[in-house]
């Protein structure tokens, strides 16, 4: 008996009818597809995008021109210059990271001391040119000034795993 | 009808086809990405258009205005021709496949065939043209110069080959049980409910038929000319815009007639499957039916891996080719044999 019930199995082709009905159940089933630029996922407060320079509330520059961050960079896309200001603290001159080459890793984001460099939660910000990816410091300031309030919250809700 | 208004009837019943075809060629791909879609838990397409229904015209477009480029090396008349080759026969098969009858609302008195020609070695006709579609395939390859383009020609035509010796095989005992090679003729010998259809007693040659016809259209998972892996795309690497979308074409084209002469064959074509639903117009069941065997088609090439070559072989050779011998064998055996005899009267068409 099994072994007509193998050569039935066989020519009736039951093997290839029960993957066609896997696939027919799946036909049935809800569609996950998130339809992008109408529906988004959400992101993570730990979210690493595009970069952002940020101020102390009175207005003044985090940044201390340390250059820890550009000393950790595997990519090396960000470029620090360095003066002494009139009232003898140092700050940067030039703060600049090339977005063609930065891989998004976050670690300038863990160097910094004093929370001046963060990544943002930004991931849309194509250019129609290389040269546009290039962020200067005015640049990554606008940013920061943008996206203060989100910056603060993402770090506020990240603090308790730090 | 004099001359030239006969011309135009035909000129019309061309159009009539051809135009239909193509159109559902373009909503097949659709359909199909919009099922692999549903199947693989994503939406598909649905962006141009409402729901994705303008999409076959957007890739139409785009298609039409893509450069044709012809590679240096190669044989530049032939590689031209090759598209030409691979859709002429597979539209012109189409001229003997009845689509239903029809009195046209009253105006004739019996009943015409809905066929440009209702010939009556119709089947063989089809038969013919749908092998003829290879010689487009070898023309594509070789012209090509390439080698990737050589071996999936040469996969191609050989598989082709191979597949229609079992496939007109599957349709003899089509033809002992009908008595006629015209395609309506075998239409009317399945009248009067789904229990006259062909498919009961040839079940084993509707399997073998309807497989057979997915590796004629080189479709998943015979698609072994294409297979993307192994040879980039097969006889139609060197392709571009409309003589790439002709291949296309032909290969969609030949699985609607796969499909249509499914149905006419061993589903009784524009018959109802109940007599009670025969007020419903038999070119709707016939195309209901069609659309039957070409969403199983997309759901077999959402369901199945590709088939080793050999394995191809081995299944077309070895197995289908034995296997409708024997059953030629036996229907012949049923319809003679004292007592079974009067059994096969049931859907014999001639004694």
């Amino acid at each position: 008996m099994g072994w007509l019930a193998r050569t039935a199995k066989t020519w009736l082709l039951w093997e290839l009818v029960q993957g066609l009905l896997l696939t027919g159940k799946y036909l049935f089933k809800k569609k996950i597809t998130v339809e992008y630029p109408e529906e988004r996922t959400p992101l993570s407060p730990r979210f690493r995008g595009l970069h952002a320079l940020r101020r102390y509330p009175s207005g003044e520059e985090r940044c201390i021109a340390c250059k820890l961050c550009e000393v950790v960079c595997p990519a090396l896309a960000i470029y620090i210059e360095s003066e002494e200001r009139e009232d003898g603290t140092r700050r940067t001159t030039r703060y600049e990271i090339d977005m063609t080459k930065c891989i998004y890793c976050g670690y300038c984001q863990e160097a910094c001391p004093v929370d001046a460099i963060v990544e943002t939660q930004i991931f849309e910000f194509a250019t129609e040119n290389r040269e546009d990816l290039y962020y200067t410091k005015e640049m990554l300031l606008a940013v920061g000034e943008r996206m203060e309030r989100q910056i603060r919250k993402n770090l506020e809700a990240d603090a308790k795993y730090c | 009808m004099s001359g030239w208004q006969q011309l135009l009837a035909w000129i019309a019943e061309i159009l009539a086809i051809a135009i239909s075809v193509a159109l559902s060629v373009a909503y097949i791909t659709y359909f199909e990405r919009r099922i692999i879609g549903w199947i693989q838990v994503r939406k598909g397409c649905n962006r141009v258009g409402p729901a994705g229904l303008l999409q076959p015209i957007a890739d139409m477009i785009k298609l039409v205005f893509k450069e044709t480029i012809i590679p240096a090396p190669a044989h530049k008349v032939l590689f031209v021709l090759a598209p030409i080759a691979a859709l002429a026969p597979m539209m012109a098969a189409f001229a003997a496949v009845p689509f239903g009858e029809t009195t046209f609302f009253g105006l004739w008195k019996a009943a015409h065939v809905m066929a440009i020609g209702n010939i009556h070695v119709g089947l063989l006709y089809v038969m013919a043209m749908s092998s003829l579609a290879v010689y487009g395939m070898l023309l594509a390859g070789w012209a090509s110069n390439t080698k990737y383009a050589f071996l999936g020609t040469m996969r191609s035509t050989c598989q082709v080959i191979s597949y229609e010796i079992a496939m007109g095989f599957a349709l003899v005992p089509v033809m002992m049980l009908a008595g006629s090679l015209n395609l309506a003729d075998i239409v009317h010998a399945q009248e009067g409910g789904f229990w006259h259809w062909y498919v009961i007693p040839l079940f084993p040659m509707f399997l073998v038929y309807f497989i057979s016809g997915a590796a004629e259209a080189a479709r998943i998972p015979f698609d072994l000319p294409e297979g993307e892996a192994e040879l980039v795309a097969g006889y139609h690497v060197e392709y571009s815009g409309m003589w790439f979308a002709s291949f296309s074409l032909a290969e969609y084209a030949a699985m609607i007639l796969i499909s249509l002469m499914t149905s006419i064959l061993f589903l009784g074509g524009w018959d109802a499957p109940i007599p009670q639903l025969a007020f419903i117009p038999g070119t709707v069941w016939l195309l209901l039916k069609t659309s039957f065997f070409v969403f199983v088609f997309i759901w077999m090439r959402a369901t199945f891996p590709r088939y080793r070559y050999d394995q191809l072989m081995r299944l077309g050779w070895k197995v289908f080719l034995p296997w409708t011998l024997v059953w030629i064998a036996v229907v012949g055996i049923c319809i003679y044999a004292p007592g079974i005899s009067r059994v096969m009267d049931f859907w014999l068409a001639w004694r």
